[in-house]
């Protein structure tokens, strides 16, 4: 059963291939999302982030999932060197960079613990897998082509972990690089995408990497248990040491 | 210079890396060992079976760096799934500023590919032409 709704302003897209899988399932998982939107979205001046932003609530106040972020987002930025900071330069709080990969974890995290084996959780482009596809074999991720949206460039096969991908196309300037915050513009990658242990690791690292510009798929070969595939503006492609092993067909 | 620059912040990256490494595990464990409570949807989310199956094209929405337009899959009365039809291109040749390979690293020339896949990674899509395209194809499969 697969099914998608638009939540957070993208599609999200789960599909479970477990046969025992009910509706009512997805209806929990969508909910998650949409309650993960009502307290993140700086969008909505009445989302808890929002309201702490404003100095209407205190950090005594935060509630679990607010404190829960606000210490991923510092931990994030100790581990990226402060490439992803959840300061930004207009002095507010940001970070909803890490809320997507952390809610689409948080999703497959519930699914598994229903007992559910074989599934994907898609939220704009970043995924969690699990298991297999229809036909039995390891999920089939397309990597989108930066510079023509309805083709894919690369296929990797994945049957656990997560894949995320940052580029300067889809935001406009939402992505800056906070150690100099024009070099977003100049940036020569297009497109980063990250494969990782699961989805939260895999986005932050990606978001943060693709801000360190051509050095990023340096950053992301160092890191153990991650591979990445990062596409510059003249349409080359810079591959991690053992990113090719998810290439082949298992 | 620039080089030596680079050379020295991802040293220092690899470094910052190794000790404050393992903070973050710790720190996911944390966060997966905290199940978020389930409660009753605050919006109550769109009802599923309202819609006609079939497959309906939004209309050419204009984002600001060019079109966007996006096909709505209904299947089972519910949204299937959203396919980009059109996206704005960017010009390689005008783009192009740097041929130089990283030396450590391999790299390639992008190829569109014809091989089926489940599911496509890429940089979010959250444009307002692209839920301008996305409500126009909805409306026609009320």
């Amino acid at each position: 059963m697969k099914q998608t709704r638009l939540i957070m302003g993208m599609p999200i897209t789960v599909q479970v291939i477990d046969p025992q899988v009910t509706v009512n399932m997805f209806d929990e998982i969508f909910s998650y999302f949409e309650r993960v939107d009502a307290t993140f979205s700086l969008y909505k001046s009445t989302s808890e982030l929002s309201r702490a932003n404003a100095g209407l609530i205190s950090p005594q106040q935060w509630s679990n999932d607010l404190s829960t972020v606000v210490q991923l987002a510092e931990d994030t930025k100790k581990a990226t060197c402060g490439y992803f900071d959840p300061r930004t330069p207009q002095g507010t709080y940001d970070p909803t960079g890490i809320v997507k990969g952390w809610a689409i974890l948080n999703a497959a995290i519930m699914l598994r613990e229903r007992g559910y084996k074989n599934f994907y959780v898609d939220a704009g482009g970043d995924i969690e897998v699990s298991g297999v596809n229809q036909s039995g074999e390891p999920w089939r991720v397309g990597i989108q082509n930066p510079f023509s949206r309805s083709e894919t460039v690369k296929t990797v096969h994945l049957t656990k972990g997560g894949i995320a991908t940052s580029g300067t196309y889809a935001r406009g300037n939402h992505i800056y690089d906070p150690l100099a915050p024009d070099l977003i513009s100049q940036n020569p990658v297009v497109s980063l995408t990250v494969i990782g242990p699961n989805v939260y690791e895999a986005d932050r690292f990606t978001t943060a990497a693709f801000a360190m510009g051509e050095a990023g798929i340096y950053f992301v070969e160092r890191l153990k248990g991650f591979e990445g595939y990062q596409i510059a503006r003249n349409g080359r492609a810079t591959f991690t040491s053992n990113f090719n092993a998810y290439t082949s067909q298992r | 210079m620039k080089k030596i620059f680079l050379s020295i912040s991802l040293i220092a990256a690899s470094v910052l890396y190794v000790l404050f490494g393992s903070e973050r595990y710790a720190a996911l464990t944390a966060a997966s060992d905290t199940p978020t409570p389930l409660t009753p949807p605050e919006h109550t989310p769109p009802p599923v079976g309202t819609f006609k199956d079939g497959s309906y094209t939004g209309t050419l929405a204009d984002a600001y760096y060019g079109n966007i337009q996006v096909r709505a899959i209904i299947q089972n009365g519910a949204l299937n799934d959203v396919e980009l039809l059109d996206y704005p291109s960017h010009s390689r040749t005008s783009e192009y500023i740097n041929g130089r390979a990283l030396p450590e690293l391999t790299s390639e020339a992008i190829a569109a590919q014809n091989a089926k896949v489940d599911i496509v990674s890429g940089a979010t899509q959250t444009s307002k032409a692209f839920r301008e395209s996305l409500a126009a194809a909805l409306a026609q499969a009320k």
